[in-house]
């Protein structure tokens, strides 16, 4: 029988990797796995909803639908501009690398931008929450608001659910953006916080949503000011990781909530 | 990084220099396509059940595209395919046998 020798004075390089990948890149996967718990979870509580609920509202026209599927399109595009941005970097193409992030990250902001639209349209028409304050000055619509008092499981499970994916998306665009711009989207990130506060008004739920980016900010500048480096292939290919199952979500959430719950 | 985590993560790169980029463009045009399908069955009215079953089976190909192609877990080792793909499904079944049969139960019932 073989005798196995440990040795401690080798040096790291030669322990085998048990995954034949870097520890980062294991780490996010990690991450990815609980991650996809949590919205299995409220995919989950959504369906739950709709099969014990009887009269389970159907409440998106033909203009949420085709508003979701340009949204769909965008992060679509947006895994696409991703990838070639991790292909950018492992060819050491710096340029590009920095040109296919911000396409990812402008890709992003559209679809931020359309979902933020729809969820206004739909809150001031009457599709809410209680903790929403009313908006001035609009007719509710009779339909929604009705949904909104008869099946309240509905607007409960459709906020928290894609309110939670808009939510990773827009920490995905700060992700992206400080791996391609590092200390010069601070700035950025703090002018994008002021326009969103100062350009919503106070009844909408973004005039106080838009402080997830301050709060960004400050995270991201003492991450930076602690460990200041120039991020590599390696890094890129983890915030891709991130941005894709942001995506990957969204290919679940889009039919099960939009489309099973479409009126044509 | 230590260097064992350099000389690994200079693999992968090395690996990934040999990535075609059509794939990637293909990838994205067949996830547009199935998105397309998803959207014209949606304007059909067809019964939910069979919509669900048709729509549900278009989002695990498209999420078996983005994980194997753009996550590029289909090249990574078997070990970090299966560890990471059966633990998540293995989660998500167990929540599926909890949780539908007693929506179905509830509404069966009549409890509301």
């Amino acid at each position: 029988m073989a005798e196995t020798v440990v040795r401690h004075d080798i040096p790291s390089v030669y322990e085998p990797s048990l995954f034949g990948t870097y520890s980062k890149k294991i780490g996010m996967w990690l991450f990815l796995m609980s991650d996809s718990l949590t919205f299995g979870a409220l995919l989950y509580a959504y369906s739950y909803g709709r099969i014990s609920t009887a009269g389970w509202p159907t409440p998106f026209h033909s203009e949420s639908i085709v508003n979701a599927t340009i949204m769909t399109a965008f992060l679509l595009t947006s895994s696409l501009t991703m990838v070639l941005a991790v292909r950018a970097s492992v060819q050491k193409d710096a340029k590009m690398q920095t040109l296919w992030l911000l396409a990812t990250i402008a890709c992003g902001a559209g679809f931020v931008i359309l979902h933020g639209r729809e969820w206004s349209n739909l809150i001031a028409e009457g599709l809410t929450l209680p903790m929403f304050p009313p908006v001035p000055g609009h007719e509710v619509n009779a339909e929604f608001a009705n949904v909104a008092k008869s099946v309240p499981q509905f607007p409960s499970t459709f906020f928290t659910l894609t309110g939670m994916h808009m939510l990773h998306v827009t920490l995905g665009i700060v992700y992206l953006g400080v791996v391609a711009l590092r200390k010069k989207f601070i700035p950025i990130l703090l002018a994008l916080w002021l326009i969103a506060w100062l350009g919503t008004p106070a009844y909408s739920p973004f005039h106080y949503g838009a402080h997830v980016l301050l709060l960004s900010a400050i995270v991201c500048a003492i991450i930076l000011w602690l460990k200041p480096k120039v991020y590599d292939a390696s890094d890129v290919e983890v915030a891709g990781l991130y941005w894709h199952f942001v995506d990957l979500v969204w290919m679940f959430i889009f039919p099960l909530v939009y489309l099973m719950s479409a009126r044509i | 990084m230590d260097a064992t985590q350099i000389a690994l993560a200079e693999r992968v790169a090395e690996e990934q220099r040999h990535h075609k980029k059509a794939q990637f463009f293909w990838v994205w045009a067949a996830l547009l396509v199935m998105t397309a399908i998803e959207v014209y069955l949606t304007y059909q009215n067809m019964a939910p059940t069979k919509m669900l079953t048709i729509l549900m089976g278009l989002s695990l190909i498209k999420a078996a595209l983005i994980i194997g192609f753009f996550m590029h877990l289909r090249y990574e080792i078997s070990r970090m395919k299966w560890i990471t793909m059966c633990s998540v499904v293995a989660c998500l079944i167990l929540m599926t046998i909890f949780f539908f049969p007693d929506a179905e139960r509830i509404i069966t019932l009549g409890v509301k």
